[in-house]
C-alpha cells in the first residue's frame, strides 16, 4: 500500500503536448477515478504513473519514494488493461501464477496463492483453461486476479469493465468496490462510465486536455462543480446549459434566457459577469405553463420504465431534459412550465468558471413571459 | 443462390484460372511427368530419342554413387546449419528493429539490400571479400594482428562449406526478418506491457511469451527457408563449381544430366531429390500441425 | 484476503540514478547493435562499388574510400556482350512479369472471389508447384524447349520462369484480392454485371498497389535466376546477366578480373536496390503476404 504523489508531470509526443503540469496527491489506500473526455490524456496519465512510458518533465513519487526514473516492474504496481491481455497461450491458473515464478517461492507456494486468488475471484473451476475459452467476464476477473496475486502497493484499471455487457458491467462493478473495501490498497481507475466513478471513486479527478480541471469526491463534483466542463461531465443525463444577457443592476445581475428565462442573481464572490446558466435535469420539474421559471414545447418524451426523460424546446438554439419519476401527464407537442429551486441553479463566467450566488426572482418569469410575449408559440 | 447460377460462376471460375492451369500443364506437370519417365529409360541427352526402358536401374546407379551421398550430406549439412543460423540471427535483428531506437528504420530499409542482390552477384561479392591475398577480410585481420598471413577461405576445402553458408546467411536472413517482424507485430502491445509491469525479467519475457507467441511465424520462415535451401544450385556452383567439398544434390543432379548427358540417370537423381524434399516437407508440416494441435487442447 | 502462508519477497528498489545509468547503457548496446546489423548488411555492397572504382594496385590496398575511377565502366559500358546480356535481362524479367501477373491476376480472381469446391486443392497444388526443386523438371524442360526450337535463345527462360514466378503471383494476388471488402462488388452482381467485368472495372482499379508489389518480387526472382539461365543458353551473346557475370573469369586466378566484375556486380544491383528502396513497404507488404497467411 502505498501513496502516489505527481508533482508538475508533462508529456508530449513529439513536441505535442498530452499532459501538461498535473500535480496530484493520492492517499494511500484511496480510490480515485480519472474520468474526462476521449483524448483527453487519462490512459497517458495511468502509464506515466506504471512507468510504461517516460515524463517528459516533473516528478512521481510512490509510497514516498521517488519512482521517475524506475523502470515499470520495480513500481511495485499491478495494471488491469481494457483488453484484459492475458497470456493466450497459458493456462489460467499459469496466467495468474506467471509473475510468482520468478520470485523463488517453490511450486507449492505457488500454487496455494494462485488457488486462494481465483477462489476469492470465483475463477477456481477455470483454471486449466485458456483465456480463449472463457467469457469477457471470466477474463476480467482473471486478469485483476492477475494483478491481485502480486500484492501490489498500486493498482491501476484503464477502463476494465468497457467490454461488458451492462449487467456485467454492474455485477464487477461492486465486485472491485468490496475488492477495495478487503484490501484497502490504493486504486487509480480510469472509466467513461458516470455510475463507475461516482459510485468507485473517494475522488474524481476531471482531466481536460492534459490538464486537470478539478478533484474532489464525488458529491464536491456533483454539487459544486468548479466550471461549467466539470458540471457538464458529472452526471447523467448531463446538466442542461443556456447562454443567457446579463445587466448589471448595483451588486445584482438581471439574466434573461431563452424560454423567458428571467432571474435576478446576486453573484458573491467573484465578480464576473454571468453567461451561462445550468440545471440538472433532475433539479426540474413540470408544471403548468406560465407558472414555472420558464416555458417552452414538450417535443418527446422517452419512458425508461423507472425513470422519464422529458425533451423541452426552449427556442431554436435550446432544448432542456427534465428528469421524471413518473410519466408526466402532458401530452406532445404541448405548452409546458419548468420550474426549479434557486440553490439548483448554477451559473458560470464567461470563462466557464462556476460563479456563487444567490439567485431569487423577482417576479415569476412565466408571469413576464406572459406579459411581454416571450417564449415560443405552441 | 440457384443451381443454376452456381453453375454459371463454376465455369467462370475454371475460365478465369484456365490460362494460368495451362501455363503449369506445360511448364510444371508435363516436364515433370516427363522427367520420371526418363528415369526409367536409358536415354542419353545428345540422342532423347533412341532409348529403352530399363526399370528402377538408375535409381540404384544413383544410390551406388559415394558422390551422391556426399552431395546429400553436403546439402543436408548445408540446409540445418544455415537455416539454424538464419533463424537466430534474424530473430535477434527482429527483435531489434522492434525495439523503438533511433535509426530501425534504416534498418529496416537496408536489410531488404541483401534480399534483393542477385546470388550471383553476392557470391562474387564475397568471393573478393574474401580473396586469400587482397581480400578486405584477412587484411583487416593481419592489420589487427589475429593471424599473420591470408587465410584461403575459398580454397582451403574445409573452410568452403563454412563460407557457402555464411553467404547464404547474409542472403536470406532478410527474409527471415520480415517474417518473424510481421508475427512480433501481430502480438499485442499490452501483453508485453503487461508483463513488463508484473515485474517478469526480460529473458523470461522473451522465453515465455514472446517466443511461444512468435512459434507460428518462425515455423513458416523455417518451412519456407529449408525448402528453399535444399534445392541450393547457384551459390555453391559458381564459387565452387563441382568441387565434391560443396556439391549439393542439385548440382549432383545436373552435372549427370548437363554435363555427362545421362538423361536418364540425371532424371532419376532429380527425382530422388524430388522425394528428399517432399519428405522433408512433409516431416515439417507435420510437426507445424502436431504443434498446432496440441496448442489447442485444453 | 487473508496472507498466504509465504510472503513475498520484499521489493527492493536501487537508487533512480542507477535506474538512469541502466537504461543509458540499455540504449548504447542498441545502438551499437544497429550499427552492427548496418554494417553488416550494407558494407559488401559498399565495398563492390569502392572496389569497382579502383585500378591497378590501388585495388589491392584497402583503403576504405572509392578512388572515383571510372575506367571499369567505361569498358563494361563498350563490351557488346555484357550489354547485350543487359539486354537479355531486362527482356526476360518484365516479358516474364507481364506474364505472369495477367495469368496471376486472372486466377487469383476465381481463387480469390469465386466459391467453387475444388478452390482449395488448386490452391494446395499450386503451392507445391512453387515449392519443388526446379532441377526436377530440369530433363522435361529440356525436352520441350528443344521440341519447340527455342534452345538458346532468351524467349526459352521466358517459358521456364513462369513455373517459379506464376504460382507465385497467383498466392499472393489471391491473397490480396481475398482482402478487398466483398461489399464492393455487390452492387455490381446485383446489377447482373459479368464476372469480367467486375475484375477489370471494379478491382483492377483498386489493385494498383498490390499489381505493384507483386510485380516487383516477380521482377527481382526473374532477375536473379541463375539455373535455367545456365542450362538453356548456350552462346555468350544470348545469356543473362547473373550467368554472364558467373562465368566471368580470367586465364588465372591471379589475373582474376575482380574489378571489372564488381563494376557488373554494381550495375545490375543497383537497379535493383532503387527499386526495393523506393517500394520498401509494399515489397514487404507482398512478401508477408505470401507467407503469414498461407
Ligand atoms: N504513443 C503515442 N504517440 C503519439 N500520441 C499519442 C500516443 N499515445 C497517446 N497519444 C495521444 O495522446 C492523447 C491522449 O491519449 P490517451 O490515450 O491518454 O487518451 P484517453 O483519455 O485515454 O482517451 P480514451 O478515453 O479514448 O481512452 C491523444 O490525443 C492521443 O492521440
Ligand atoms: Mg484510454
Amino acid at each position: 500500500m502505498a501513496s502516489v504523489e505527481l508533482k508538475s508531470v508533462s508529456k508530449s509526443y513529439g513536441g505535442n503536448p498530452v499532459i501538461r503540469g498535473v500535480d496530484l496527491a493520492i492517499r494511500d489506500g484511496e480510490f480515485i477515478v480519472f474520468v474526462g473526455p476521449s483524448g483527453c490524456g487519462k490512459s497517458t496519465l495511468l502509464r506515466l504513473i506504471a512507468g510504461l512510458v517516460p515524463v517528459t518533465d516533473g516528478e512521481i513519487s510512490i509510497g514516498g519514494e521517488p519512482v521517475t526514473d524506475v523502470p515499470a516492474s520495480k513500481r511495485g504496481i499491478a495494471f488491469v488493461f481494457q483488453s484484459y491481455a492475458l497470456y493466450p497461450h497459458m493456462t489460467v491458473a499459469r496466467n495468474i501464477g506467471f509473475a510468482l515464478e520468478t520470485l523463488g517461492l517453490g511450486r507449492d507456494a505457488v500454487r496455494n496463492k494462485v488457488a486462494e486468488v481465483a477462489k476469492l475471484l470465483k475463477v477456481d473451476h477455470l483454471l486449466a483453461r485458456r483465456p480463449r475459452e472463457l467469457s469477457g467476464g471470466q477474463r476480467q476477473r482473471v486478469a485483476i486476479g492477475r494483478a491481485l496475486v502480486r500484492k501490489p502497493e498500486v493498482f491501476l484499471f484503464d477502463e476494465p469493465l468497457s467490454n461488458l455487457d451492462s449487467d456485467l458491467r454492474m455485477e464487477m462493478r461492486i465486485e472491485i468496490a468490496r475488492l477495495h473495501d478487503d484490501i484497502g490498497t490504493t486504486m487509480i481507475y480510469v472509466t467513461h462510465d458516470q455510475a463507475e466513478a461516482m459510485t468507485l471513486a473517494d475522488r474524481i479527478v476531471v482531466l481536460n486536455h492534459g490538464v486537470i480541471e478539478q478533484v474532489g469526491s464525488p458529491q464536491e463534483l456533483y454539487h459544486t462543480p468548479k466550471s461549467r466542463f466539470v458540471a457538464g461531465f458529472v452526471g447523467s443525463p448531463r446538466m442542461n446549459f443556456s447562454t443567457v444577457a446579463a445587466t448589471g443592476i448595483g451588486a445584482d445581475w438581471l439574466l434573461s434566457g431563452p424560454g423567458g428565462l428571467r432571474l435576478e442573481s446576486h453573484v458573491t464572490g467573484n465578480r464576473s459577469t454571468p453567461a451561462t446558466v445550468g440545471v440538472r435535469p433532475e433539479a426540474l420539474s413540470i408544471v403548468a405553463p406560465g407558472s414555472g421559471r420558464l416555458d417552452g414545447v414538450l417535443e418527446r418524451i422517452e419512458d425508461l420504465g423507472h425513470e422519464h426523460f422529458a425533451y423541452v424546446r426552449l427556442d431554436a438554439d435550446n432544448s432542456w431534459v427534465v428528469r421524471l419519476p413518473a410519466r408526466p401527464r402532458e401530452d406532445r407537442d404541448t405548452k409546458v412550465g419548468l420550474s426549479f429551486r434557486d440553490e439548483d441553479l448554477f451559473l458560470f463566467d464567461e470563462s466557464g468558471a462556476r460563479l456563487d450566488h444567490a439567485a431569487s426572482h423577482e417576479r415569476s418569469a412565466a408571469a413576464l413571459a406572459q406579459t411581454s410575449g416571450g417564449g415560443i408559440a405552441a | 443462390m440457384s443451381v443454376k447460377l452456381a453453375r454459371a460462376d463454376r465455369r467462370a471460375a475454371w475460365m478465369f484460372m484456365a490460362p494460368m492451369l495451362v501455363a503449369m500443364l506445360v511448364v510444371a506437370v508435363w516436364p515433370l511427368a516427363r522427367t520420371f519417365y526418363f528415369s526409367f529409360t536409358d536415354a542419353y541427352l545428345d540422342d532423347p530419342t533412341n532409348y529403352s526402358l530399363i526399370g528402377f536401374e538408375n535409381y540404384l546407379e544413383v544410390i551406388g554413387d559415394r558422390t551422391w551421398w556426399i552431395a546429400v550430406r553436403n546439402t543436408l549439412l548445408f540446409t540445418v546449419v544455415s537455416v539454424a543460423i538464419e533463424t537466430v540471427l534474424g530473430l535477434g535483428i527482429a527483435l531489434l528493429i522492434n525495439q523503438a531506437i533511433p535509426g530501425r528504420g534504416l534498418v529496416r530499409a537496408a536489410i531488404l539490400v541483401p534480399w534483393a542482390i542477385p546470388v550471383v552477384v553476392a557470391t562474387k561479392m564475397w568471393e573478393w571479400m574474401l580473396n586469400d591475398q587482397f581480400g578486405v577480410l584477412n587484411q583487416v585481420l593481419i592489420s589487427m594482428g589475429l593471424i599473420d598471413h591470408g587465410i584461403a577461405w575459398t580454397a582451403n576445402g574445409s573452410l568452403i562449406m563454412g563460407v557457402v553458408i555464411f553467404i547464404d546467411v547474409w542472403m536470406t536472413t532478410p527474409f527471415m526478418v520480415l517474417l518473424i517482424l510481421a508475427g512480433l507485430q501481430m502480438i499485442p502491445g499490452e501483453i508485453m506491457e503487461a508483463a513488463e509491469v508484473d515485474g517478469i525479467p526480460a529473458w523470461k519475457r522473451f522465453w515465455s511469451i514472446v517466443l511461444p507467441l512468435l512459434k507460428p511465424a518462425i515455423g513458416v520462415a523455417v518451412l519456407f527457408r529449408v525448402l528453399d535451401a535444399l534445392r541450393m544450385f547457384d551459390l555453391a556452383y559458381v564459387l565452387a563449381a563441382s568441387s565434391e567439398q560443396v556439391m549439393t544434390a542439385s548440382i549432383y543432379a545436373r552435372n549427370r544430366l548437363i554435363s555427362f548427358q545421362e538423361l536418364g540417370i540425371g532424371s532419376a537423381a532429380s527425382t530422388w531429390v524430388f522425394l528428399l524434399v517432399a519428405f522433408v516437407a512433409i516431416l515439417i508440416i507435420g510437426v507445424l500441425r502436431l504443434d498446432r494441435a496440441a496448442g489447442e487442447a485444453p | 484476503m487473508t496472507d498466504a502462508a509465504v510472503a513475498l519477497p520484499a521489493r527492493r528498489r536501487r537508487s533512480s540514478a542507477s535506474y538512469r545509468l541502466e537504461r543509458r547503457i540499455k540504449k548504447g548496446f542498441l545502438v551499437v547493435a544497429v550499427g552492427l546489423v548496418l554494417i553488416y548488411t550494407l558494407f559488401p555492397y559498399y565495398w563492390a562499388i569502392v572496389s569497382s572504382t579502383k585500378q591497378g594496385a590501388a585495388l589491392y590496398r584497402n583503403t576504405f574510400l572509392p578512388a572515383f575511377d571510372l575506367t571499369y565502366y567505361k569498358a563494361l559500358y563498350e563490351n557488346r556482350i555484357f550489354l547485350g546480356s543487359l539486354v537479355n535481362s531486362a527482356f526476360v524479367a518484365s516479358s516474364t512479369t507481364a506474364l505472369s501477373l495477367i495469368l496471376g491476376i486472372s486466377a487469383a480472381y476465381a481463387l480469390g472471389r469465386i466459391d467453387f469446391p475444388q478452390r482449395r486443392g488448386v490452391l494446395m497444388t499450386i503451392l507445391m508447384i512453387s515449392i519443388f526443386p526446379q532441377v526436377v523438371v530440369l530433363s522435361g524442360m529440356f525436352e520441350l524447349i528443344n521440341w519447340l526450337g527455342l534452345y538458346n535463345r532468351p524467349s526459352a527462360l521466358i517459358l521456364t520462369y513462369l513455373l517459379a514466378t506464376v504460382p507465385f503471383t497467383t498466392w499472393i494476388l489471391t491473397t490480396f484480392i481475398r482482402e478487398f471488402p466483398r461489399e464492393l462488388e455487390e452492387a455490381a452482381i446485383i446489377d447482373g454485371c459479368s464476372h469480367f467485368r467486375i475484375l477489370t472495372k471494379i478491382l483492377l482499379p483498386l489493385m494498383g498497389p498490390s499489381l505493384a508489389s507483386t510485380g516487383i518480387l516477380a521482377f527481382i526472382l526473374a532477375w536473379n535466376e541463375f539455373l535455367f539461365a545456365l542450362t538453356f543458353i548456350l552462346t555468350d551473346e544470348n545469356r543473362t546477366v547473373p550467368v554472364a557475370i558467373g562465368l566471368m573469369g580470367g586465364s588465372s586466378r591471379y589475373e582474376y578480373p575482380f574489378g571489372q566484375i564488381m563494376a557488373a556486380s554494381v550495375t545490375v544491383t543497383l537497379p535493383l536496390i532503387i527499386l526495393v528502396l523506393i517500394f520498401q513497404r509494399r515489397i514487404v507488404a507482398g512478401l508477408t503476404a505470401g507467407a503469414v497467411k498461407g
